[in-house]
């Protein structure tokens, strides 16, 4: 079977249906609409790391002219929830309420006021009384279950809501394990065992626009949020949730949004600005400060363990992983995001024996959440790192060792089964893979035969690494995406989906799926998202769905349409249906016949068989077929002084068909230098009192311009068999590899093993030291 | 002390009250609507909120809105021409993919802007130069400098 692959409008690079507005500065972001007699909302953080909130006065604050409201755990519903930002019933804990009697990190949600200007609500924060008795807090993610240590969540109505475990009693905020094999025959089949410890470091996703939102009473009683988030349908529903109402009377809309990268998954604003607009009812607007935005969401920070053995000949005999994962002060995401290190990583190589555990555990320090790579890409360091060792410890070139042991076509692995999202998983075999490919052409990019092993003389060594990486297209069984379509008087269409842009451009790739099927430019396609009065549902940006999952949704209701115009097509030529295609904003039907889009829609609105040519369509997914890249780092050690600089990083990545060829090379080369920014500088420093020290971008460095190396993007295109035109998803995959291949790159360059993230200049010059000492 | 001063935004006079501490990104989004300026960090590291005054790119979030009284101020929104199109800048950023969420892209703009005006044919390394007080954390930056590249040949062009 060989697909259709002469696309008119997929696979070519159109331009972001967006981005015109966006490069005039027009008013599109959710600061830029606020109404006349906005008031400004601020939220009063915890000093302490962990504290039991005694008694608030809030009395001066309120007597305040131009102070609106004021809410804290004293006034509001105690209503046991998660932030979290998934599908219903959600896989993490209930172990959050808007306003608590305790606080569990610094930066914690004491209480918050809406006022009439931000100075205003400033001062109102200030005039706030809050006495604290003060707890012993937990810092160490590794003694969190040790007999005596602070139980963070002691509230007796803290609560999981399905069947996992969970026990706040140990700071066990979740558990995973499963196995398959014997490990004993694994480690006595093999020649070679390397066991080793991992350890990655809290990160944020730094969007340049920090959580923001507002919210707004309506005269009929509903309210309106306007909000930055990834998750418009679960915003509504979480936050009719906390405020105890039917989610009718919440219209939750998503203006354009300035970046997320998982961070904007979590419903952690909403709730404020919602109830201090019905206490004031006045529109309240709420916009995180960037130093509350680095106590916002963070990457989980990660213990790995890693044992795994093979023959002398590079064949594979077992692995085991050990997931310490540190979720923080509140336990959103940690079960799934740990999940994920066995589920998209363990199925990447043919093991025999696999066993895995994963634990979250709470501490007093900010909190995980979602963040691209979503734990894939704290397990992808542990185990691109150790597949390295191994190659180099038999003397088997690392990208040989990959491409003997990588899975196939027409293989699974026993993990895709196990492991879902809180529960079992999803059986699937790979359909389609262009892994070989991506290694082969990378390789030959980065200069792999010529350059490698050849560190050269003098103080500043070079070296190159590499790794392989897959990750996965939706949550099979769970996620759903819905659109919608309706065709107008000019042959135009209004395409309506769930599905959240939130920078990447899905708007833009669902028209484009949308415009192939009915055979119409970009111009013919008018796409509204995300927004919970107008368009159908979807569960929002995340876990690499919108392309694969709502592009077939989209795909679906496009087909159905396309039926409905050649049926009135087909009366206007006197033709069958079946002899209609539509092409070139027309249907033709052989011979020289044909009618335009526009003719049928005059036809079908007003003079005919009159109706309306409409469709809505929903999607879910039986698979999460993975994506696959090799990366190539190629790096500079500077012996003296420990600064590792990246000259060179090529992504060879197999995402199906490219959609948009232009925007998936963008999701690679922003996935890529967030993760070199993540392997080499970013990092939280804590004072001895849980306090972030370095919470600003003077003092938490992100890459700019002058940090940029040569970033080489190959795609390779396949075909699945399962997506929209052969699609898989490519937004998360390549946020991966940059810590494993430089690690790898600079062992190549100076001989040590970083396994401790990230790697700066003072980490390297220990490793150096360690060595020169042996 | 706040006093009234007189400065011109995209061609046009223009007056504000403002002194003390008021910035001027508050001037320019809440006193005169111009909301393409774009806030994301308050404190001069991101370069969202980057307008050029008299020449030369600043960002708008440190810089005393007292200080443009009788300056000459261009936002992104100066550069947009009659009937809404774009100028050369812009369209190049929604050519080459350069737009992704869209929110650093108005400071990006208004950087690359201030450079081609100085320098129209500049070099990787000055492109880099330019845009390094700019973070952008969507689009690692390569097709923000291959849209530069080409808003500079155009400009050469025309």
């Amino acid at each position: 079977m060989s697909p259709k692959r002469d696309f008119k409008v997929v696979g070519h690079s159109v331009p972001k249906v967006d981005g015109m507005a966006l490069a005039r500065g027009g008013a599109l972001f959710c600061a830029d609409l606020l109404p006349d007699g906005c008031l400004y909302a601020r939220v009063l953080r915890s000093p302490h790391a962990h504290a039991r909130i005694k008694s608030i006065d809030a009395s001066e604050a309120e007597k305040m002219p131009g102070v609106h409201a004021v809410i804290h755990h004293g006034n509001l519903p105690r209503v046991m929830r998660t932030t979290a930002g998934q599908g219903a019933p959600e896989p993490s804990p209930y172990d959050f309420t808007t306003f608590d009697v305790k606080v569990r990190f610094v930066g914690d949600r004491v209480a918050a006021v809406a006022a009439e200007s931000p100075e205003l609500a400033e001062a109102a924060i200030a005039a706030i009384r809050v006495e604290y008795e003060q707890l012993e807090a937990l810092f160490d993610p590794r003694r969190a279950k040790q007999p005596g240590v602070p139980v963070i969540h002691d509230e007796p109505d803290c609560k999981v809501v399905i069947p996992i475990p969970y026990e706040p009693g140990r700071n066990l905020a979740s558990h995973v394990d499963m196995q398959v094999g014997d490990m004993e025959q694994a480690w006595g089949e093999a020649d070679v065992v390397v066991d080793r410890e991992y350890v990655t470091q809290y990160a944020q996703h730094t969007p340049i626009e920090p959580h923001v939102c507002l919210a707004e009473p309506l005269a009929d009683g509903r309210l309106r949020i306007t909000t930055s988030t990834q998750v418009t349908f679960h915003v509504r529903r979480i936050v009719a949730q906390a405020l105890e109402w039917p989610v009718s009377r919440l219209h939750v809309v998503k203006p354009r949004i300035g970046g997320g990268f998982g961070a904007k998954q979590e419903v952690l604003i909403e709730d404020v600005a919602a109830f201090l607009a019905l206490r004031s009812g006045r529109p309240v607007f709420f916009e995180l400060d960037r130093s509350e935005e680095f106590l916002s969401r963070t990457r989980h920070p990660m213990i790995i363990r890693l044992k795994t053995g093979m023959k002398s000949d590079g064949s594979l005999t077992g692995v085991d992983m050990d997931v310490l994962s540190n979720t923080g002060a509140y336990g959103t995401h940690g079960l799934t995001v740990s999940c994920n290190c066995g589920s998209k990583v363990l199925p990447l190589y043919r093991w025999p024996r696999i066993k895995f555990q994963a634990e979250s555990v709470y501490t007093n320090l900010p909190v995980g959440g979602a963040y691209r790579g979503y734990g894939a890409t704290q397990a992808y360091f542990a185990m691109e790192v150790q597949m390295d060792e191994m190659a180099c410890t038999i003397g088997m070139d690392p990208l040989d060792f990959r491409l003997k042991n990588h899975i196939r076509k027409g293989e699974t692995s026993p993990v895709f089964k196990a492991l879902g999202e809180g529960s079992e998983g999803v059986e699937q075999s790979i359909g389609s893979t262009g892994l070989a490919q991506c290694i082969k052409k990378g390789a030959r990019a980065i200069g792999w035969k010529r350059k490698r092993g050849k560190p050269g003389k003098g103080p500043i060594k070079r070296g190159l690494g590499m790794c392989t990486l897959m990750q996965g297209s939706s949550i099979p069984e769970v996620d759903m995406g819905a659109a919608s379509i309706k065709m107008n008087e000019d042959g135009s269409f209004n395409l309506l989906v769930g599905a959240t842009d939130l920078g990447t451009g899905s708007d833009t790739v669902l028209g484009q799926v949308a415009a192939e099927v009915l055979g119409v430019g970009m111009d013919k396609i008018v796409v509204r998202s995300s927004d919970t009065d107008v368009t159908p549902f979807d569960v929002g940006a995340y876990a690499s769905s919108t392309t694969y999952l709502s592009g077939e949704a989209v795909r679906k209701a496009a087909l159905d349409v396309a039926r409905q115009i050649k049926k009135v097509a087909a009366d206007m030529l006197g033709v069958s249906h079946r002899d209609c295609e539509l092409e070139g904003g027309a249907v033709v039907a052989g011979a020289g016949k044909s009618v335009s889009l526009a003719e049928i829609a005059m036809r079908s609105l007003y003079e005919k068989d009159q109706h309306q040519i409409a469709a809505h369509a929903s999607h879910i997914t039986h698979k999460s077929p993975p994506p696959f890249s090799a990366h190539f780092a190629e790096v500079e050690v500077d012996c003296e002084t420990g600064l590792v600089k990246v000259r060179k990083y090529v992504a060879a990545v197999d995402c199906g068909t490219a959609i948009n060829p232009r925007l998936a090379e963008g999701q690679t080369e922003g996935g890529v230098l967030n993760g070199i920014s993540y392997a080499l500088c970013e990092e939280y420093l804590f004072d001895e009192k849980g306090r972030m020290r370095n919470d600003s971008f003077r003092d938490y460095k992100i890459f700019s311009t002058r940090d940029l190396p040569e970033l080489v993007t190959i795609l390779v295109p396949t075909y699945e068999p399962t997506g929209p035109y052969g699609a898989k998803s490519v937004s998360e995959i390549c946020i991966n590899g940059p810590m494993p291949a430089i690690s790898n790159a600079i062992f190549d360059a100076v001989g040590v093993r970083l396994r401790t993230a990230p790697f700066t200049p003072e980490r390297v010059l220990a490793a150096l030291d360690a060595k020169g000492a042996e | 002390m706040k006093r009234e001063i007189s400065f011109r935004v995209n061609g046009a006079e223009a007056t504000a009250v403002a002194g003390g501490g008021d910035r001027l990104i508050d001037v320019l989004r809440e006193g005169l609507g111009l909301t393409g300026t774009k806030e994301g960090c308050g404190e001069g590291e991101c370069g969202a909120c980057t307008v050029i005054v008299d020449g030369r790119a600043v960002n708008a979030c440190l810089y005393p809105a007292a200080e443009i009284d009788g300056r000459e101020v261009t936002t992104v929104e100066g550069l947009t021409g009659p009937d809404s199109t774009l100028g050369p800048i812009q369209r190049a950023f929604v050519e080459c993919g350069a737009v992704q969420c869209g929110f650093c892209t108005p400071g990006m703009i208004m950087s690359t802007k201030a450079l081609l005006d100085g320098n129209p044919d500049p070099s990787d390394e000055e492109v880099r130069d330019a845009l390094l007080g700019n973070l952008c954390r969507c689009t690692g930056y390569v097709q923000i400098v291959e849209a530069v590249r080409r808003a500079a040949v155009a400009g050469r062009d025309r």
